[in-house]
């Protein structure tokens, strides 16, 4: 599913230029939950950046999905975005003056289905997370575990080729880290490829497989026997 | 770019950022209707610069006697120059093709009584042209005659105020008031556009006034109306001839300048055409200034919009909107915020001229106006430059990486 072959990445800070990622090689089949470790520094997150193609690389090669990544610009990585990725963020990224229901449905109308469609399309996925009866409900009227669980309904919606979650349970206390990291292991239970970044051993092992960073190389890939998470949402 | 899906999309941006929107529509309506309602009174001044300055007609010359400065035809310097009536009669038959009518005037100041008031007013002794020359309106009666003239008849014209400081509520037509030594008979009421001044006259038969004074033939000035066809070069060969000979017939050097003076009202309306000119250019110099004040303001906005929304744009193109798709969304957002809110804000500015009328007047604000070519095209201007300045810092969120956007807190 996603291929990466020696990955470079830095960045100028004034006259100095810091370089982050030194050398990535990694491969992620289909249907993995893969963990990214590292502490923080260790350039994790920016190589989940530049698998979302939120930024870009400075050298190496990216195939996601039998597609070479390169040369994109922002139209066309938007486009990449909205067809092959998902996205959950640490700090949800919700947008406020839209309700759940609404946020669910913001990449289904950059796919560019028609108004009913999309309203059905995000009422089903706001139910798989447990939340149809919030439909209605803004952002600022839902706690954190709800709010990251719409931000992950809204990401599955577009129904993403691989899901990217960056630090999802960063801003949650350890019951609600543990329903929305039950929630991610039901999406990959039913066949979708996710990478969470974390710094947290046991977010990480409720995953498959950990990829361990360190100072932009890879230090440890390996794969573990998953915790699964019991959760009554 | 303009489906029903993205005006879905931008109706409900709007309905939800209620502060943001009405802030930047405010914006606009209120500088579009300061500007028409400023551009308005501007004209409204223009308009009464106009009846002040321009109320007289235009075609006609003032003609005053003076001193002679130099020596001539035997005569010392330093004569003193008096019109008479043949004067009259000799401008009418010399200066046919120019002439419309040649009028007297006799300045006088007297005593006036009825039924026990009485106080000082100022008469002028005229022909029936003069009526003409002042664009004196007659309110009751008639104005004087060449009958009056002719037969010396102790007819008077009243202005409004002299009517309504001796009459009150009475009818002043047909009684008799007492002016000077003499008793004269009201046949007219009239009124005058140029203010107050002139509504404290008195208009009577200069050859009344002449009989009253030892039956001489002495005038104070003379005013030569010529036809208005004659455009200004010709007004001003007509000057130039009336002027020599009358130097002629005076016995006047024809180099002196002080034997006689000439006041072309046809000089003087450009001149005050000219200052009419000025004032229009004030007038637009603070129309445009207000304009600029507001397209100034909603660009601030528009600039402050965009930061505000900086991380929901990255969110969005996280989500899969295109640069363009966030530059569309956003200038479609402020091109219909300010379309709205400009019309709207020109059409209240349009009423309140409308409404004011005359009722400013006490200001010298007479019937504001604005057209309405120049009313849409600042609003138009003022769209346009939302429009533009909401897609320049459009144009760079659009362009930030999205992860720079989203760090953006």
């Amino acid at each position: 599913m996603i291929s990466i072959k020696d990955l470079h990445k830095s960045y100028k800070m004034g006259d100095n230029s810091l370089h982050v990622l030194k050398g990535i090689d990694l491969d992620i089949d289909e249907g993995e939950l893969v963990a990214i470790m590292g502490s923080s520094g260790s350039g994790k997150s920016t190589l989940l950046n530049i698998l979302g193609m939120l930024d870009l690389a400075d050298e190496g090669k990216y195939i996601l999905d039998n597609v070479l990544i390169e040369g994109l610009n922002e139209t066309t990585a938007a486009n990449y975005r909205n067809q092959f990725l998902g996205f959950v963020f640490q700090s949800f990224n919700l947008i406020n003056y839209k309700n759940a229901l609404e946020n669910v449905a913001l990449p289904l109308y950059y796919q560019g289905f028609g108004r009913k469609i999309r309203q059905t399309k995000a009422l089903e996925y706001l139910e798989k997370v447990g939340l149809k009866d919030w439909a209605t409900h803004l952002p600022s009227e839902l706690s954190g575990g709800q709010k990251q669980r719409v931000a992950i309904a809204r990401a599955m919606a577009s129904q993403p080729k691989v899901l990217l979650a960056d630090e999802p349970t960063g801003a949650l206390d350890s019951k609600t880290s543990n329903e929305v990291m039950s929630l991610i292991q039901q999406i990959n239970h039913e066949g979708k490829t996710i990478l969470v970044v974390t710094h947290e051993l046991d977010i990480a092992h409720m995953c498959k497989r950990i990829v361990t960073l360190k100072d932009g190389v890879i230090v440890e890939d390996q794969k573990v026997d998953q915790v699964i998470v019991e959760s009554h949402v | 770019m303009f489906s029903r899906d993205s005006w879905q999309e931008i109706f409900e941006t709007i309905r939800k950022n209620k502060l943001r929107t009405s802030l930047s529509g405010f914006t606009v309506a209120l500088g579009i209707f300061i500007f028409i309602v400023l551009f308005g009174f501007g004209n409204g001044l223009k308009n009464s610069f106009k009846q002040f300055f321009l109320d007289d007609a235009t075609n006609t010359l003032w003609v005053y006697p003076g001193k002679t400065s130099k020596p001539y035809r035997g005569f010392k310097a330093n004569r003193r120059i008096e019109f008479e009536n043949s004067d009259l009669k000799d401008i009418k038959e010399n200066f046919k093709f120019f002439v419309e009518d040649v009028t007297p005037r006799i300045n006088r100041s007297s005593r006036v009584r009825y039924k026990g008031k009485s106080d000082n007013y100022s008469s002028r002794a005229v022909a029936p042209g003069h009526q003409y020359i002042e664009k004196t309106i007659i309110m009751k009666g008639r104005f004087i005659n060449e009958d009056d003239v002719v037969n010396k008849t102790k007819n008077i014209v009243i202005g409004r105020l002299v009517s309504q400081d001796l009459f009150k509520d009475e009818d002043p037509i047909g009684k008799y008031l007492e002016m000077g030594t003499s008793a004269f008979k009201v046949v007219g009421v009239f009124q005058d556009q140029s203010g107050d001044r002139e509504e404290r006259l008195i208009y009577m038969p200069y050859t009344t006034r002449q009989l009253l004074e030892k039956n001489n033939d002495k005038v104070n000035s003379i005013i030569v109306s010529f036809r208005s066809d004659l455009g200004y070069a010709t007004a001003l060969v007509f000057e130039k001839q009336l002027r020599l000979f009358l130097k002629n017939k005076k016995d006047i050097d024809p180099r002196d300048n002080n034997g006689i003076r000439i006041r072309n009202v046809a000089d003087q309306i450009r001149q005050n055409q000219q200052f009419a000119n000025v004032l229009q250019i004030i007038v637009a110099f603070v129309g445009i200034g207000t304009l600029i004040a507001g397209i100034i303001g909603i660009s601030n906005i528009m600039v402050f919009v965009v930061k505000e929304r900086t991380k929901e744009l990255g969110v969005r193109k996280a989500l899969g909107a295109t640069p363009k798709s966030v530059i569309g969304m956003v200038l479609q957002e402020s091109i219909f915020i300010t379309a709205l809110s400009g019309i709207s804000g020109m059409i209240c500015g349009i009423a309140l001229l409308r409404n004011l009328g005359d009722r400013l007047e006490e200001f010298f604000i007479i019937d504001p106006y604005i057209d309405n070519i120049t009313a849409v095209v600042a609003t138009v201007l003022l769209i346009l430059f939302g429009a533009i300045a909401g897609y320049l810092p459009a144009k760079r969120a659009a362009l930030i990486k999205p992860i720079v956007a989203l760090r953006d807190e």
